[in-house]
């Protein structure tokens, strides 16, 4: 599990309690004592922004589930989702830690029928459509983690956000070009 | 020349009175794209996600999608998501409805006005 910790007192203490370790890639989410000084109203906007973030990566994770279970991925494809997915999670698990260390309750994952439902799975007739999914949902991502930057009261979670943002933007850039779609065009085409 | 003119005030009136004072008419195809490419990721127009479905959302009372688990904030309101409320909504949510789980704001009033125009379209099917 890796957390994010802006602050190098805050984090050395938080793992000194916790016991946690950072992987290697891991980065650390948690605001961890900076956040919680700041007002109640301040972390519980941030919360439940944190929350949101946590619920577009439960619903990705059971994405790409749904697409590695439809068998319509086939070799790299389906690796290069695998590996997304693994992404997914480790930005589930470092929200996650990041919402109780600052006094929430994360929200929890839907079955896996309920997404089906909601992404309209049963729709899905190829490795394409698959494709095209992803890349709407990656692109969502990344344009939702921009988007709620500015309202992050914590600079340090804005920072968290941008990343996240940044991972979902590889993700989206792979899977557009599986696709044979070409780059957008101009600079800045995500955010605005 | 004067009675030209004031064809053309008139038609100009008209044309004012028809657009709601504080607004501008958006363009229902643009704030399409906008809608696939900057609400895809919590929301879609018939099925609950992340966010509330937004099939019929214009004109109805907020925190109304069926079977969607709002905040207590969105849930206790009273708005009505109009032009002018989702205007200003979509603006800055926080502010309108604190204690929204929405964090997403759109900053140009073109591209609110667009996204709305859009909603107004899927809300009458």
């Amino acid at each position: 599990m890796s957390i994010l910790i802006p602050n190098s007192l805050a984090r050395r203490s938080f793992l000194s309690k916790s016991g946690l370790i950072l992987s290697g890639t891991g980065v650390a989410l948690l605001s961890g004592h900076d956040a919680l000084a700041k007002s109640k109203s301040d972390s519980a906007n941030d919360v439940d922004i944190l929350n949101v973030a946590l619920g577009l990566e439960h619903e990705g994770i059971n994405a790409y589930t749904l697409g590695a279970k439809s068998g319509l991925l086939q070799k790299p494809v389906l690796d290069i989702a695998v590996r997304f997915q693994t992404d997914h999670k480790e930005h589930r698990d470092a929200l996650a830690a990041t919402i109780r260390k600052l006094g929430g309750k994360p929200v929890e994952e839907k079955s896996l029928a309920e997404y089906a439902k909601a992404l309209k799975a049963d729709t899905l007739k190829s490795q394409a459509d698959v494709l095209e999914l992803a890349v709407r949902l990656e692109l969502g991502a990344t344009n939702a983690y921009l988007g709620v930057i500015p309202s992050l009261k914590d600079v340090q979670l804005a920072k968290v956000a941008a990343r996240l943002a940044a991972d979902e933007t590889l993700h989206w850039t792979i899977l557009n070009n599986a696709l044979g779609k070409p780059l957008p065009a101009g600079g800045m085409p995500f955010g605005a | 020349m004067r009675r030209i003119w004031r064809g053309s005030a008139t038609a100009a009136l008209a044309l004012l009175a028809a657009v709601p004072f504080g607004t501008s008419a958006g363009d229902s195809q643009r704030g399409k794209q906008l809608y696939e490419s900057r609400c895809i990721a919590c929301h879609s127009i018939d099925e609950n996600r992340v966010g509330p479905a937004h099939k019929g959302v214009f004109g109805r009372r907020a925190g109304q999608a069926e079977g969607y688990d709002y905040s207590p904030a969105v849930k206790a309101s009273r708005l009505v998501w109009n032009q002018k409320n989702l205007n200003r909504w979509l603006a800055n949510p926080g502010k309108v409805i604190p204690g929204t789980k929405m964090g997403y704001s759109v900053s140009e009033a073109k591209d609110r006005a667009d996204l709305i125009e859009y909603l107004k379209t899927e809300s009458r099917g």
